[in-house]
């Protein structure tokens, strides 16, 4: 079987991988791309640990193909802090403690920008609601939902 | 000399919201969790499962995996040398190699939906995938068997013919009891012959899982001359190279286990699964393999805790006051024995101060994975049963819930059921806090309930070890050996930084590699802040002596005359002399003249663990119509002993209590009549999610335990235990029927809700 050619862009960067039909953006991104600071949780769609933007729009990297990829944009957790300069969102995961183990960070931090980009000042149940395809099993979402909150307000300014 | 810390004396870095050292790599993504690591030539290893529940293996063909192009390896359970059978006396904790090895890798038999018969490695995931689809497995399949009670019917189809009931006398026929535990005080049945009011009910639960994010997963890696690399996400290297050593007939010393970034456990990643087959695979082909699993077979293979039936009778005088309590608890423990019924018996009643207990524990194998430690493991399903009774009582009595509570808490020099006698615990503290809270004020709508339940653990003590290096410029590197799963690393670096007297960022916490420190026991039982804190302060005690002993040869004066304060030695007191102190790194930069580097070091075996009790306020609202139940609010009260980092103190009760939440509400496991699980993923496994739960409140009581430095108690098991009743009775409260089987999943509900109204209209 011979494997795809894909030309896209990541975090600003151009790339280049080879990847099976089959294969999921997530794998090459991981596997071909050797970026692993998006999880996998479970490959099916339900945890939102693999959260990437494609061409801007929110997507769990395990339900894309790679060849999708191809001429597109993602934007990975990789590329979410400036230099040395985190994102708020970052600075704000690390000061309310909005992550335990952090398996499931990146995609929530990602998630959480998609949210905020589109709705600067949202309630906390559409928090939640936008959150509710990011499982996290450790901190019962609390810190998590603050800090999304916290980070909204001080964007606001 | 270091003066011991005094419990009042104000704290600089223990006890502040200190942001964790690792936080930064894992908001970054570039923390390394298990299927992190990508190695030259590293190859895929999958692992053929059984699709049945129980069968024999007649034979296994893998000749034709072989044979394709880039398949470097297949292993199976012949690969593997045989382990002999352990025999009694068995600890709570029961190590049997023969079933540890069986579990990872079936021989004569497969014993559930999902476990290993067969492992190749190779060199794409695709090839590894398609190989696995080209061997032959000769199943003769067996009758099988899941519900624990039906196990132990006569007629029950046997797993294990030579398994012969411990506990009972004479017995002569195998049976899937492994062994019948029995604890008891005082006399049950005089209590119960006083009793003013006796009540008796079933309660049943279903199996759940741990749930952690990340999957299984660990790169093995054998080189040529038998050295063994190992990089896992698990909750105890040290424990797991040991099982290793034995499992491949290996020398402890010729293994490295390194632990990554671990995305959750919750007692799930104390077993082995890949490790021995990555290992296996990689002595085969001679190059590094790796195996993560994917979500299904983390539900198939892997935990989860057991699924329940309990007994439980409990009598009362007119007052409240329980004057006797009586429990059978039969718990599953999936193919091999070992359900968590020590700590269940050890920790049902003992928030109480109870004079007559009785309770009888069932360990029964049957045909599903063996089930592995869930937070607490065991206790909260006899927690459900005894607070539901509790429960039950205060409404018969018309006694309030919490005042039933605060009637029989256990106080200091309380005995439980197994002899541990009492310290300073703050259970009464809890209660009186829990009725000031306005949340237990708060008024309650249509079709809303409240419910609260209390619950029990006693943490963990045993190895562990840590090492302190005080760099030339002042900065400290702390080495300790637990895998960090919700921020230990930075209660270990504050520990240090306040014996110190210096700043929280000027410690450097490292999880030591296998090879690097000595024994230290797993990341579980909420033993690592306790155990492990306590190494890593007697290793800055160590190196704190070290320092004033280097300032006192300086200043030529004995090194009782030195006192340690703030990050520098200073002369004890006025009369040794005027001498300009000596910081940290002023002595650290002397080393190379003085008798080189500063360290300090640490081992030991930790005791003085004391209880960790805590109470959850449930308000809930029930929709008649669908039998959804939402959750209004929910409030955490915990005795934690003294909360090195509240931040991450309030989120283990948070986590926990959801965790509950979804255990109470709509966690099961669901088996279809072969014996195959059918809801093996996130989707039909459904967990809380952010949307279905409100803030979660968090009540820290501070009651410290003598035994630690700090007055630490563990934290992390405990917040597991009280949610499942709390919500049971808050659900009855909104909707009048008692709900004694979980998960109150809405079909249970409405089926609840239609069979009262029929009741009321008969
Ligand atoms: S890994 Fe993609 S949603 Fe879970
Ligand atoms: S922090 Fe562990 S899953 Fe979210």
């Amino acid at each position: 079987m011979s494997r795809h050619h894909i030309s896209t862009t990541i975090n600003g960067d151009s790339a280049e991988f080879l990847c099976d039909t089959d294969e999921s953006l997530l794998d090459c991104i991981r596997n071909e791309l050797h970026m692993t600071g998006t999880k996998e949780g479970c490959g099916t769609g339900d945890c939102g640990a693999c959260s990437v933007l494609l061409d801007g729009r929110l997507v769990c990297s395990c339900l894309v193909l790679g060849v999708e990829a191809a001429g597109k944009k993602i934007d990975t957790i990789e590329g979410m802090a400036q230099g040395d300069k985190l994102h708020p969102l970052q600075r704000n995961f690390l000061e309310h403690a909005a992550l335990q183990c952090g398996i499931c960070t990146p995609g929530f931090l990602i998630a959480a920008r998609a949210l905020l980009e589109k709705n600067p000042n949202p309630t906390e149940t559409e928090v939640r609601f936008w959150l509710a395809g990011n499982l996290c099993r450790c901190t019962g979402y609390d810190k998590i939902v603050r800090a999304v909150m916290a980070t909204a307000a001080e964007l606001r300014g | 000399m270091p003066d011991d810390i005094k419990l009042d004396k104000e704290l600089k870095v223990v006890g502040h919201r200190n942001v964790r050292p690792d936080g930064m790599d894992k908001v970054t993504g570039r923390a390394k969790y298990g299927a992190d690591l990508i190695l030259p030539g590293m190859l895929y290893g999958r692992v053929l499962r059984s699709p049945h529940a129980h069968a024999k293996i007649k034979s296994i063909d893998t000749s034709a995996a072989e044979a394709l192009p880039g398949v470097k390896a297949v292993v199976t359970g012949k690969d593997f040398p045989d382990q002999p059978k352990s025999k009694p006396p068995y600890g709570p904790m029961i190590q049997d190699a023969w079933d540890a090895t069986r579990n990872i890798i079936a021989r004569e038999k497969v014993f559930y939906d999902g476990h290993c018969v067969a492992a190749v490695a190779a060199t794409s995931d695709s090839i590894a995938k398609q190989a696995l689809k080209l061997i032959k497995v000769d199943y003769q399949i067996l009758p099988h068997v899941i519900d624990p009670i039906e196990a132990m019917q006569p007629d029950a189809p046997i797993l294990h013919e030579d398994q012969f009931t411990l506990g009972v006398e004479g017995a002569t026929k195998p049976s899937n009891v492994f062994r019948i535990m029995k604890a008891a005080k005082g006399d049950v049945d005089k209590g119960f012959a006083e009793a003013d009011l006796i009540i008796e009910r079933d309660f049943k639960t279903k199996a759940v899982h741990q749930g952690y994010i990340e999957p299984h997963a660990c790169v093995g890696n054998a080189s040529e001359d038998g050295n063994v690399e190992v990089w896992t996400s698990t909750q105890g290297h040290f424990v797991s190279r040991n099982q290793l050593a034995n499992l491949l007939g290996l020398p402890v010393g010729k293994i490295r286990l390194t632990s990554s970034e671990i995305g959750g456990g919750f007692g799930g990643k104390i077993p082995m699964y890949g490790e021995p087959l990555a290992v296996r695979l990689s002595q085969k082909a001679n190059r590094p393999v790796k195996i993560v699993m994917t979500r299904d077979e983390t539900f198939r293979s892997t935990g989860p805790t057991s699924g329940s039936h309990v007994w439980m009778k409990i009598g009362v005088k007119n007052d409240g006051r329980i004057v006797a309590a009586d429990a059978k608890l039969y718990y599953e423990a999936g193919a091999f024995k070992g359900a968590g019924i020590a700590a269940a018996i050890g920790c049902m009643f003992s928030e109480y101060d109870l004079e007559n207990i009785r309770i009888e524990g069932y360990d029964i194998v049957s045909n599903r994975p063996k089930v592995a430690a869930y937070r607490a493991p065991g206790v909260p399903m006899a927690a459900f049963a005894v607070e539901g009774v509790i429960n039950q009582i205060a409404k018969k009595l018309k006694i309030d819930p919490v005042d039933i509570r605060l009637k029989n808490a256990a106080k200091q020099g309380t005995v439980n059921v197994s002899g541990i006698k009492y310290g300073p615990i703050g259970f009464i503290e809890l209660l009186e806090k829990v009725k000031a809270h306005p949340h237990y004020n708060t008024k309650l709508e249509k079709n809303q309930g409240r419910g609260f339940a209390a619950g029990y653990w006693m943490h963990a003590g045993g190895m562990s070890c840590a090492s302190v290096n005080i760099q030339d410029d002042g900065t400290v590197t702390l080495i300790e050996g637990n895998p960090d799963i919700g921020g230990s690393r930075a209660s270990m670096a504050a520990m240090a930084a306040e014996e110190l007297g210096i700043p929280f960022e000027k410690v450097r916490p490292i999880i030591a590699d296998t090879s690097s420190l000595g024994f230290t026991f797993l990341t579980a039982g909420s033993r690592t802040t306790y155990a492990t804190g306590m190494a890593v302060v007697e290793a800055t005690r160590h190196a704190i002596k070290i320092c004033c002993e280097r300032a006192a040869a300086v200043w030529g004066v004995t090194p009782e005359q030195v006192k340690w304060e703030d990050g520098h030695a200073k002369p004890a007191s006025a009369n040794v002399g005027d001498f300009a102190p000596l910081s940290l790194s002023e002595l650290a930069k002397k080393a190379p003249m003085m008798g080189g580097p500063i360290a300090g070091h640490s081992e030991i075996n930790a005791t003085g663990q004391g209880p960790a009790i805590g109470g959850h306020l449930v308000d809930v609202e029930v929709d008649p119509e669908t039998g959804f139940v939402k959750l209004l609010r929910f409030t955490v009260f915990q005795d934690v002993g003294r909360a090195i980092s509240p931040d991450y103190v309030e989120g283990q009760l948070q986590g926990g209590a959801i965790q509950g939440l979804g255990w109470a509400l709509n966690e099961e496991y669901i088996y279809n009549d072969k014996g195959q699980l059918v809801n093996a993923g996130f989707l039909d496994y459904r967990m809380p999610v952010a949307s279905d739960v409100p803030m979660i409140g968090t009540v820290l009581i501070e009651e410290p335990n003598p035994n630690h430095p700090y007055g630490v108690r563990g934290v992390g098991e405990t917040p597991i235990v009280p949610p499942q009743a709390a919500v049971a009775n808050a659900v009855e409260n909104a909707i009048g029927i008692q709900m004694s089987e979980l998960p109150m999943s809405p079909p249970k509900i409405l089926r609840a809700i239609a069979a009262d109204r029929l009741k009321a209209a008969e």
